[in-house]
């Protein structure tokens, strides 16, 4: 059990770095702390399994530092981490029984045979391994295959923290739900610091109380999945959280505000003050769908859009309609009418957030 | 319309095959066993004896000496060659230049025709002018292969180790490569110790290699006849003469054909059992749950 400090952490695959894009994790500062249940969320090659391996010690990262509770562990294999990680795809030992798989990671560390028996058996009790316990492990099925894999993870309840790695990709769906809880209560069981990699955003707020967005090597927001939706701290976490991502679109400064194609939106006093003082010309602004509120009739505060069309979901609708040359969505609810061909829209100034550089201008900073 | 004619021509095709294989070894074989089962003065005069001659052969004192000489030989090339094709094959290095310089190195034993490893062991050994045996009679070891039994078993076998170890050790260095690394990942992770992961991981994964290196080492080593026949010519005594050996000395140097060609039979069928058994043993284990 440790708390998990990343310090001034980056790493580059080539020897001789010359920019940022030669980094794989670029530099970042960042802790997990001990028994919390996290995820790593990010869309592929941005860096997740990278930052994992360095974590469990299985890649040695080129700059920075790893601190388990205060202590540096770069220079610590895997084994004297005392980490456990379960990869993507199921590795088992296939000479082995179930039970021997099971039992490996305890007999490997001399822990004596009528313990490693009951936690084997208490371990198998959970992941519903029981049926195959005494059964060569090379022939069972994918996903018990896979819970072979997680409960070798899981048997060792002294371990500073467990890395999943995409674990569920080989599950088939309606066990990826049950596998999800099982996870959930052992981590509510154990206490043990999780530490789940995903790209699936739905995986990551199930399992996770904290969720890192990962992004071109880096973690750009790291809150709770409602703080992720709400306030999205960069373009990024926005486009990629929800369902449809963040609209948004590109500005420019104008008297009061900002514009698009001939659209003025108001800005607060404290947003233009802060905007005049950045050079940077990268300006946008962002609204969730669902915050794109649509009036019943023209209204002073509304712009007019062109109503492209509708997907119906079932319990919502989602619109997608014509702002100027800006093809933005609005989510509503299953019993309103959506407007015919033209639609009065407004974004709630609460809602609507401004972007510069792609990062957040953060309400503090107001 | 669909016509269609029902003849034997397709046998032709076949024909070919048949051919080939007829000439190449039912043939020869039938050669064999027909020589095996008669005793023939001249071409007029040949009867026939039953399996006189395998009675007689497997009597045979000499056959059974060099048949014991030839199983602990093969036993003892597979207890050498196996274990350590399998320890240089675990310390190659896997990529660059180096990893491509071990492979070279390697195959170059395999390369060498029989005779001229022989010759070159031959000459290697030789206590005047071989650098092998004139440096251990230099550092005061007794060392004639052409005079001790045990020198000539020692050098007979360690020219066999010499030549054919690099053979297990690039079956055992593919079979390596094609662990995928996630196994030594999750090893690390699961804290195993380096035996573990070579019990565990490499060992299993390196099972189909190494039976064909052992089915090949085998049989190979079994028959072998070339290299001791140029090395010590059998001696001294007899103490290095194998089947194969005494094999050609009965057809050749004595011309008993009979006894000779019962003796092949019997040999070939050895070669055959012992390989059978070994291999449906390690297909069996393989099943067994």
């Amino acid at each position: 059990m440790a708390e998990i400090h990343l310090k001034s952490l980056a790493h580059s695959y080539s020897a001789n770095p010359s920019g940022p894009e030669d980094y794989a994790i670029r530099e970042m500062d960042h802790v997990w702390h001990q028994g919390g249940a996290y995820a790593l969320l990010g869309p592929s090659g941005c860096g997740k399994s990278t930052l994992l391996n360095i974590i469990s010690g299985l890649l040695a990262p080129s700059e920075g530092e790893v601190l388990f509770d205060n202590v540096r562990v770069n220079e610590l294999s895997p084994k004297d981490r005392n980490i456990a990680q379960v990869f993507q795809f199921p590795v088992i030992y296939d000479s082995m029984t179930v039970f021997d798989n099971l039992a490996f990671p305890l007999r490997n560390a001399k822990v004596p045979e009528p313990k490693v028996r009951a936690k084997v058996n208490e371990v198998a009790e959970i992941l519903e391994l029981h049926p195959v316990l005494h059964n060569k492990a090379k022939n069972l099925t994918a996903d018990e295959k896979q819970k072979v894999s997680m409960g070798r993870g899981l048997v060792r309840d002294d371990v500073s923290a467990i890395l999943f790695d995409e674990p569920l990709t080989v599950i088939d769906p309606h066990l990826k739900w049950k596998l999800r809880r099982k996870l959930k209560q052992i981590h509510e069981q154990f206490n043990i610091t999780m530490v789940y990699v995903t790209h699936d955003q739905l995986e990551a707020s199930t399992f996770a109380d904290k969720i890192a967005v990962m992004y071109g090597g880096q973690i750009v927001q790291f809150g709770t999945p409602r703080e992720l939706f709400e306030s999205p701290n960069h373009t990024f976490v926005g486009f990629f959280i929800g369902s449809p991502g963040m609209n948004l679109i590109e500005v420019r400064r104008c008297e009061g505000g900002v514009t698009f194609d001939g659209f003025k939106v108001a800005l607060s006093d404290e947003l233009n003050e802060h905007l005049a003082l950045v050079p940077s010309d990268n300006l946008k602004v962002g609204i969730r769908p669902e915050f794109v509120h649509i009036w019943d009739g023209p209204s002073d505060d509304a712009f007019e859009a062109q109503v492209k069309h509708t997907e119906d979901l079932g319990t919502y609708k989602i619109v997608t309609f014509e702002l100027g040359g800006q093809t933005l969505k609005a989510r509503m609810d299953e019993d309103r009418e959506v407007p015919n061909g033209r639609a009065y829209v407004s974004f709630p100034q609460q809602w609507l957030k401004l972007y510069v550089d792609e990062f957040l201008v953060e309400e503090q900073a107001r | 319309m669909i016509i269609k004619t029902e003849n034997n021509k397709a046998w032709w095709l076949v024909l070919p095959v048949f051919l080939l294989v007829a000439f190449s070894a039912v043939i020869p074989l039938m050669t064999v066993v027909n020589y095996s089962v008669q005793d023939i003065f001249d071409q007029n005069n040949a009867y026939f004896v039953g399996a006189d001659w395998y009675r007689e052969v497997l009597r045979d004192p000499r056959l059974h000496d060099s048949l014991l000489r030839q199983f602990i030989y093969s036993f003892s090339v597979l207890a050498i060659e196996i274990p350590l094709g399998i320890g240089v094959a675990l310390m190659m290095p896997t990529k660059g230049r180096m990893g491509s310089l071990c492979l070279i190195l390697l195959a170059i034993p395999l390369l060498i025709p029989w005779n001229v490893v022989g010759t070159i062991w031959q000459i290697f050994g030789r206590a005047d002018i071989g650098l092998f045996g004139w440096a251990l009679n230099a550092l005061g070891i007794d060392y004639n292969y052409a005079s001790n039994t045990g020198d000539a078993w020692a050098t007979v076998l360690l020219m066999d180790v010499w030549h054919w170890t690099s053979l297990v050790a690039l079956l055992c260095y593919s079979g390596l490569r094609a662990i995928p690394e996630a196994f030594y990942q999750a090893a690390e992770i699961d804290r195993a110790s380096k035996w573990a992961v070579f019990r565990y991981i490499q060992l299993p994964r390196l099972k189909s290699v190494l039976v064909i290196g052992i089915l090949l080492r085998f049989m190979d080593s079994f028959m072998i006849y070339t290299e001791p026949f140029v090395l010590t010519g059998g001696g001294p005594g007899n103490s290095t003469t194998f089947l194969s050996q005494t094999l050609t000395k009965m057809a050749i140097g004595q011309f008993d054909l009979g006894p000779a060609a019962a003796f092949s039979l019997i040999y070939f069928l050895i070669v055959l059992l012992v390989s059978w058994l070994f291999f449906t043993t390690i297909t069996y284990m393989d099943k067994a749950k």
